[in-house]
């Protein structure tokens, strides 16, 4: 099998999967407890706290677990807006976010809140002078996605959090898609709160976390326990948030030399894809894009049907289609980015891992072309597209030989 | 997600392609709704001699055309005309809730191609009703 879509899901490491065995079955306890069992898993706790902190260049105490990034974003959204609705009632959000920011702008709207959704250029970027545009005096938070996940670019974040920060403006950036993948530092990328997941740097599903910058005033979004200082309530998942800690640890190691490795195999299939699949578009940035994303658009063909071609094939990738979507709806970054709905119909998402090798690149770019090949012998808009361009170039031979 | 006979359709579609000297086509969807089928059809007697298709679209797409095609040939048009979505998605062993409009595509193209048989059909008969007159005088 060649698996290439780590952003949906990636194995843990071995090392990662050690680590967390004992909190199962061994250490057990509920790090509430104050007897020894309960200790015990305080201790691996808070060592994890501190492991993950560092990945980002935080302090322990300004790491809150949660259970996924979509709590953690709606916790930083909901929680901001709730505790400093005084102050303001204006949110700023970028066009191309993650549905658990997008929803959850619609549902503060629903509560009284305005937002402001940033438009982005054709590579997905968000241009920071619209942010200082967007920027009022009742505006209480700005929230940019560190890189997008669907087509890689990297926005460029220290220069909206200085403008937020100028303004006294609190901002959130969603980096879900790039902590462990790529150095994440919260000081030098000026933000106040920041999501991260460790599924993102092979740790397990199910641990996950917020940044908040020390002194930003919060509401949790879950009441309850005294659990996360008062932040989060409920009980830790403490195998889980084990293994992140461990998985944060290794990918503070290794982030230098997963860069290199990724982006050999990311380079070459952007190179390679287009010259044997005409009409191959590259979507996001060309050069601001996270290491292990490949996102393209092919032409006259839909995207589920090469999924699914590529599955029989043993490879495993995704699409923004919307014949994949659940609600049969093209991707909205696709549409923010100015791509027709035709074209994004198209779309394949590849994201890379530790794992692949040149081998899993080769295979890719030998299986695809026959898929995109066969599709296209039977897609209508191929033939109306190929005998466009002939009767284009007959017309313009025969120009040229009046000539 | 899809039956194995969906599944089926969609990694051997049968009927694919064009015919030239069609007697009847339709096309109906939109690319931007992710879908788009042409459906052709020759016609003799009244009856389904021939069809073909080509689809942009998903898997389901690719096999409700492929089923509708196997569905018609053969039929009489008056026959054809009556395939309804539920048959199709019936006769596939069932398609996703959110795939089934895909069926509804199928059926809709075969009968656009029918309908246009049936328009060309008139047309000619009308040419040669005029014709006929334009000879009586």
């Amino acid at each position: 099998m060649v698996y290439l879509d780590y952003i949906a899901a990636a194995p843990v490491l071995p090392e990662v999967y050690e680590a967390m065995l004992p909190y199962f079955t061994e250490h057990w306890g509920n790090p509430s407890s104050i007897h020894e069992l309960g200790e015990k898993a305080r201790e691996a706790l808070e060592k994890a706290r501190a492991q993950v902190a560092d990945l980002i260049g935080a302090a322990p105490e300004e790491i809150i677990f949660t259970s996924c990034g979509t709590e953690a974003n709606n916790f930083a959204l909901k929680g901001i807006a709730w505790a400093h609705q005084n102050r303001g009632k204006h949110i700023v959000i970028s066009s191309v976010e993650h549905f658990s920011i997008m929803h959850c702008a619609k549902t503060l709207e629903r509560w009284g809140f305005e937002v402001t959704r940033l438009p982005v250029d054709s590579y997905g970027m968000v241009n920071p002078a619209d942010v200082e545009k967007a920027l009022r005096p009742d505006t209480i938070l700005v929230s940019v996605m560190h890189a997008n996940n669907e087509v890689g670019t990297i926005q460029p974040i220290a220069e909206i959090g200085r403008l937020c920060r100028e303004r006294n403006v609190l901002f959130h950036t969603d980096a879900v898609a790039t902590v462990g993948l790529i150095p994440v530092n919260v000081e030098e990328l000026n933000v106040d709160l920041l999501t991260l997941s460790a599924n993102t740097f092979y740790g397990p599903k199910g641990a996950a976390a917020l940044y908040l910058r020390k002194g930003v005033r919060i509401q949790p979004l879950l009441d309850g326990g005294i659990q996360e200082r008062g932040l989060r309530a409920g009980t830790e998942n403490v195998p889980a948030i084990v293994g992140m800690g461990v998985a944060a640890a290794i990918a503070k190691k290794e982030t230098n030399s997963r860069i290199r490795h990724l982006q050999a195999l990311r380079d070459r299939l952007i190179e390679e894809l287009p010259k044997r699949i005409p009409d191959t578009i590259l979507l996001g940035h060309p050069h601001q894009r996270l290491p292990n994303n490949v996102s393209v658009a092919i032409e006259y063909v839909e995207g589920e049907s090469m999924l699914l071609f590529m599955d029989m094939a043993g490879i495993r990738i995704s699409s923004g289609s919307a014949c994949v979507s659940r609600s049969l709806k093209v991707s909205h970054v696709m549409l923010a980015m100015g791509i027709s709905a035709a074209t994004a119909q198209g779309s394949l998402v590849f994201t890379l891992g530790i794992h692949n090798t040149e081998k899993d690149v080769d295979r890719v770019l030998a299986a695809l072309p026959p898929v995109v090949q066969r599709l296209r012998e039977m897609s209508p808009l191929y033939h109306k597209a190929k005998r466009a361009q002939a009767s284009k170039q007959l017309s313009g031979g025969g120009h040229s030989v009046q000539r | 997600m899809y039956s194995a006979k969906v599944m089926e359709h969609f990694l051997h579609p049968r009927n694919v392609g064009v015919i030239e000297d069609a007697d009847g086509v339709g096309e109906v969807g939109n690319p931007a709704c992710g879908d788009v089928m042409t459906f052709y059809v020759k016609v003799k007697e009244d009856r389904i001699a021939e069809v073909k298709f080509q689809t942009f679209g998903c898997a389901a797409a690719i096999a409700v055309a492929s089923m509708v095609s196997e569905m018609a040939k053969g039929k009489h048009i008056s026959e054809a005309l009556k395939i309804t979505n539920r048959d199709v998605a019936e006769a596939l062993e069932g398609l996703p809730k959110q795939k089934l409009h895909c069926s509804n595509l199928g059926a809709d193209a075969l009968h656009k191609a029918i309908e246009d048989y049936l328009a060309r059909k008139k047309e000619k008969e009308a040419g040669d009703d005029g014709n006929q007159s334009s000879c009586a005088r």
